[in-house]
């Protein structure tokens, strides 16, 4: 029972730790790290629907003599995540590059000191 | 796994950012190794790659022009607390009703994946199931997801490169990492007194680049591919750009030569299609680029990987250019 689903709990343990640091915290930055965690969590999540125990990495192997068929887990979540990892990091760098901006046209990265401040404008 | 779940607690708590950065590339490292261990060998890679070198690097960057204290804070968010326990126990709940991880007879297992399993080896000829599947049967995808990367590459640069007054002087080109968060005055990098990063990055370097052309061309029988060179090929080069300062890796390959790379290997993937559409097939239909279908396959496969590693090197280093050609503006403006 206990290992039967243990990477589906930390997925979702890692899952809700991403979600809360974006949620509560008001520095943006701090606000694509806990969406960077969100992120990593999911591609934990998918790798471990691929998984086959006892199964080997999808990549085809000389099977010698009357030696079994090898297992091979699933490739298809690894082909997703492969691609979602390098397009996950454009989008945050794209994130990032606005902080960047918002820094400079209201000289503060802290979400409640930028509501105040479009509130006395 | 535990270490995992640890690592990310601390970042949470962590108020100086730049100690949360570097412990999420730790968190990335270590969920790498777990990849590795649940057979993602080509996940693995671009996630070490990716996670522990260039988000951590472009992270920094962005520190260095925002600064890495994080206001102190007293209360404790009730809302969001309440809401993530909530649905983290529903999705607790939900597991119960979850097959039994690691399983064959999953759903997952059986859907489309065993026809890639049985079929690849003789319709592609690509030992590597992750390539065929990624570069064959899902090209389209693949396709879409090489034009993200270019978009988001060109976003990052019209808006980090907006109101850019003047050239910056060669004496001002200095790097980001060594920044006091506080003060904004920078240490130089590329500078003559950092003896041993410099040796070490002149060995390893050009390790780390063949190394990545290695894996793009070997991307078919090993792990390996267009989007794993194409991150490890830019983490070398910001490895270079940072050691020896930013001028030496322009003088290497200028900006605008980056530009023009990342929109060559989205068009080198767009002209494989083409080709393919003017050779009487449908878009990306490898089989008819030679005289018999796999290798067809082999060389379409080749040809659109390489595009895709050249659109994501360059993407990435251009994002990396941006970030630091912002962080010199930031400079001569405070002089």
């Amino acid at each position: 029972m206990f290992s039967e689903h243990f990477n589906y709990w930390v997925f979702i343990i890692l899952l809700m730790l991403g979600l809360f640091t974006v949620m509560s915290r008001s520095n943006l930055i701090k606000k694509m790290i806990g969406l960077s965690l969100f992120q990593i969590s999911v591609f934990l999540f998918y790798i471990s629907m691929g998984k086959v125990t006892g199964g080997t990495a999808p990549i085809v192997v000389e099977t010698l003599g009357n030696a079994s068929e090898p297992v091979y887990s699933n490739p298809l979540p690894h082909v997703l995540i492969l691609t979602a990892i390098v397009v996950g990091i454009a989008t945050t760098a794209l994130g990032l590059s606005l902080v960047v901006r918002i820094k400079e046209t209201f000289g503060t990265v802290d979400e409640d000191e930028i509501l105040a401040l479009e509130e006395d404008s | 796994m535990l270490l995992l779940v640890a690592g990310t607690m601390t970042v949470l708590i962590v108020r100086n950012l730049f100690v949360a950065t570097m412990l999420l590339g730790i968190v990335s490292f270590t969920m790498a190794l777990i990849f590795v261990s649940l057979d993602a060998v080509d996940v693995a890679f671009t996630e070490a790659a990716v996670g522990a070198g260039i988000s951590t690097v472009l992270y920094i960057g962005t520190l260095a022009m925002v600064g890495a204290q994080e206001k102190e804070k007293k209360t404790i968010a009730i809302g969001p607390l309440i809401i993530c326990l909530a649905v983290g126990a529903t999705l607790f709940y939900a597991t119960y009703e979850m097959p039994a991880y690691g399983r064959a007879t999953n759903p997952v297992q059986t859907h489309v994946a065993p026809r890639y399993i049985q079929d690849s080896p003789t319709e592609i000829g690509v030992p590597n199931m992750v390539t065929s599947v990624l570069a064959s049967y899902r090209g389209y995808d693949t396709f879409g997801e090489t034009t993200v990367i270019f978009t988001a590459g060109i976003g990052v640069m019209l808006i980090l490169r907006q109101r850019r007054r003047r050239k910056q002087e060669e004496d001002e080109e200095e790097e980001e990492e060594l920044r006091s968060s506080t003060s904004g005055s920078l240490t130089g990098l590329g500078s003559d007194h950092d003896l041993v990063p410099h040796v070490v990055a002149k060995l390893l370097i050009p390790f780390i680049l063949v190394f990545a052309l290695y894996v793009q061309f070997h991307g078919d029988y090993g792990p390996g591919g267009g989007f794993q060179a194409g991150v490890i090929f830019a983490a070398g080069f910001i490895l270079y750009a940072l050691v020896f300062g930013i001028d030496f890796a322009r003088a290497v390959l200028d900006g605008k030569l980056v530009l023009f790379l990342m929109a060559a290997g989205v068009l080198l993937y767009g002209g494989v299609g083409i080709a393919s559409m003017i050779l009487g097939g449908a878009f990306l239909d490898y089989n008819l680029l030679a005289d018999d279908a796999v290798h067809g396959q082999h060389l379409g496969i080749l040809l659109i990987e390489l595009g895709v590693g050249i659109t994501v090197t360059a993407a990435m280093l251009s994002i990396f250019y941006a970030f630091v050609g912002r962080a010199d503006i930031d400079i001569e403006q405070g002089d």
